[in-house]
């Protein structure tokens, strides 16, 4: 489902935080990508969202050759992919449905799609009861969950999250990745960046672990 | 399918459309300032016009009326000055003539001076038999209407051949200045409006940054995070040009009364062309164009420096 082939990246500033990296992800896995700060996870992500483009070798992501995607085609791209971050990103000016409903707004969905799906998802995360809240009413953990219903409302193949529990408690944490568990199990390839060792142990599943910019 | 997807593209531009307006109806204050700022620009050449295009009309009235006067010598009898009036009919380039003798021209004076009593000392009449020309050609063919007059003057008879029509030439040329000054004025005050819609349309990318970085990585395409924007501009040039009309409105039923009283001081049947039809349609119209044009600008300067990082 994902593949990096010789991937390297160097940024403007000279710093090369990908090196030759080669690795994939077979459709249907759950993995954790772990590494110190500064190790190239949210790189390798980004690479793979397209937020970011390698200076050299190529990235694979669902048989189609990212190295070669016009930019055009990129937020088409993008649809296909759920993006879960540390802090959310959630837009505070609107509610907890409007927040989810962006990417079938984005898509061009009907109406009445639009609400069944979004409250498909926050029901999955639990969170029904609070679509018409504002996210700042939410706490850390309901708002990181809000952030994961926008990821799967379209339901992608791919889940991408990038420590997705930073700023939890250890109980919080393993709600959320458990949520990654279930989504994995109904066929999502789920890629998941955390340093939280710990936890992550305890779940099993593959770890393709960093260290300056290769596989350590 | 293809109805499907027409209906809700359509369905989303006027959600898009009607979503932008209500933004700007939730900052009345600084939504009123701008819209006024680009009404006022709009206005101030939309009066020009207005104004340049009653003077072309009061002028126009007149265009038929460059006549030649031929004062001639005072001895002429009127037998032999009407005998000119006929022969002078026969030229090609006269359309009509109007022998008025001495006599006559002293009882007209009479009636138009009141000067009665001042004429009756008079030894002698002082005016000359005159005849009034009107040529075949338009006040516009300068040249062919000197060598007409410069022909007429000199004929034997005639004392004085006047062409009284500098001044219409004159008025022509200043309105012709005119016109070009409000088209310059009106380019300039354009780029402006252009300007105002393009900087506000940019602080307003500016707030909503945060916004567009999370459209974007959400899978949101460029022209979906443009579509708000332009409509914004469009409602604010709609809104300025709605404005600038209602001010050339009330502006012209403000100085309406006065105008049909200077009129009727000289006589006229003059009445003020508002052109309010036109300026009801172009206008907005105008405003319109600008505002999307502004927006555009502004959009594509900004929109390829916010992405995810």
């Amino acid at each position: 489902m994902i593949r990096f082939s010789e991937v390297y990246k160097r940024y403007p500033n000279q710093h090369e935080a990908l090196s030759g990296l080669s690795f994939e992800l077979d459709k249907g896995e759950m993995a954790f990508l772990t590494g110190h700060s500064g190790a190239g996870k949210s790189t390798l992500l980004k690479l793979i969202a397209l937020i970011e483009r390698s200076s050299h070798g190529q990235v694979w992501v669902n048989n189609q050759n990212l190295t070669r995607l016009p930019k055009w085609k990129v937020p088409y791209y993008r649809r296909k992919i759920g993006l879960v971050f540390q802090d959310h990103n959630l837009l505070h000016d609107r509610t907890v449905f409007d927040n989810v409903a962006l990417p079938l707004i984005i898509a061009g969905e009907n109406h009445r799609e639009i609400g069944r799906r979004v409250r498909a998802a926050l029901d999955k995360v639990g969170l029904l009861n609070k679509e018409r809240s504002l996210p700042i009413a939410l706490s850390g953990g309901e708002q990181q969950r809000v952030g994961i219903a926008r990821a799967v409302v379209n339901r992608p193949p791919v889940l991408l999250a990038d420590e997705p529990t930073g700023n939890l408690d250890p109980d919080l944490s393993r709600e959320i990745m458990h949520l990654f568990e279930q989504f994995n199990q109904v066929g999502v390839t789920v890629f998941v960046a955390s340093h939280d060792l710990e936890l992550i142990n305890r779940m099993g599943h593959r770890h393709i672990t960093l260290h300056q910019g290769r596989l350590a | 399918m293809l109805k499907l997807n027409l209906h809700s593209y359509f369905t989303r531009h006027i959600q898009v459309m009607l979503y932008s307006l209500g933004q700007l109806w939730r900052t009345p204050a600084a939504t009123a300032m701008t819209v006024l700022v680009i009404g006022i620009a709009l206005a101030l050449p939309a009066g020009l016009y207005v104004l340049l295009k009653n003077v072309e009309q009061v002028s126009s009235q007149w265009d038929d009326a460059s006549q030649i006067s031929l004062f001639l010598q005072h001895k002429t009898p009127d037998v032999r000055g009407k005998q000119l009036a006929e022969q002078l009919l026969t030229w090609p380039d006269i359309n009509a003539v109007y022998y008025q003798s001495a006599k006559d021209s002293l009882a007209e004076f009479r009636q138009l001076s009141g000067l009665d009593a001042l004429l009756d000392t008079l030894p002698s009449n002082p005016l000359p038999p005159v005849i009034v020309i009107q040529p075949k050609l338009a006040p516009s063919e300068n040249e062919a209407l000197q060598s007409l007059v410069e022909r007429l003057q000199n004929m034997q008879e005639v004392e004085l051949a006047k062409l009284d029509m500098e001044w219409l030439q004159r008025l022509r040329t200043i309105n012709e200045t005119g016109e070009r000054g409000i088209s310059i004025l009106a380019i300039l005050l354009s780029l402006s409006v252009l300007l105002v819609i393009g900087n506000t349309i940019r602080l307003a990318i500016l707030n909503r940054q945060t916004e567009i970085r999370v459209i974007k990585l959400v899978g949101g395409t460029n022209a979906f995070v443009r579509r708000p924007f332009l409509y914004t501009g469009f409602w604010y040039g709609l809104l300025g040009g709605a404005i600038a009309w209602l001010t050339l409105l009330l502006t012209l039923l403000f100085i309406n009364g006065p105008v049909n009283r200077l009129a009727a001081l000289y006589d006229s049947h003059f009445t003020l062309n508002w052109l309010s039809g036109q300026m009801f349609i172009a206008l907005p119209l105008f405003g319109l164009l600008l505002g999307v044009l502004g927006a555009w600008l502004a959009v594509g300067r900004h929109l390829n420096d916010i992405e995810p990082t």
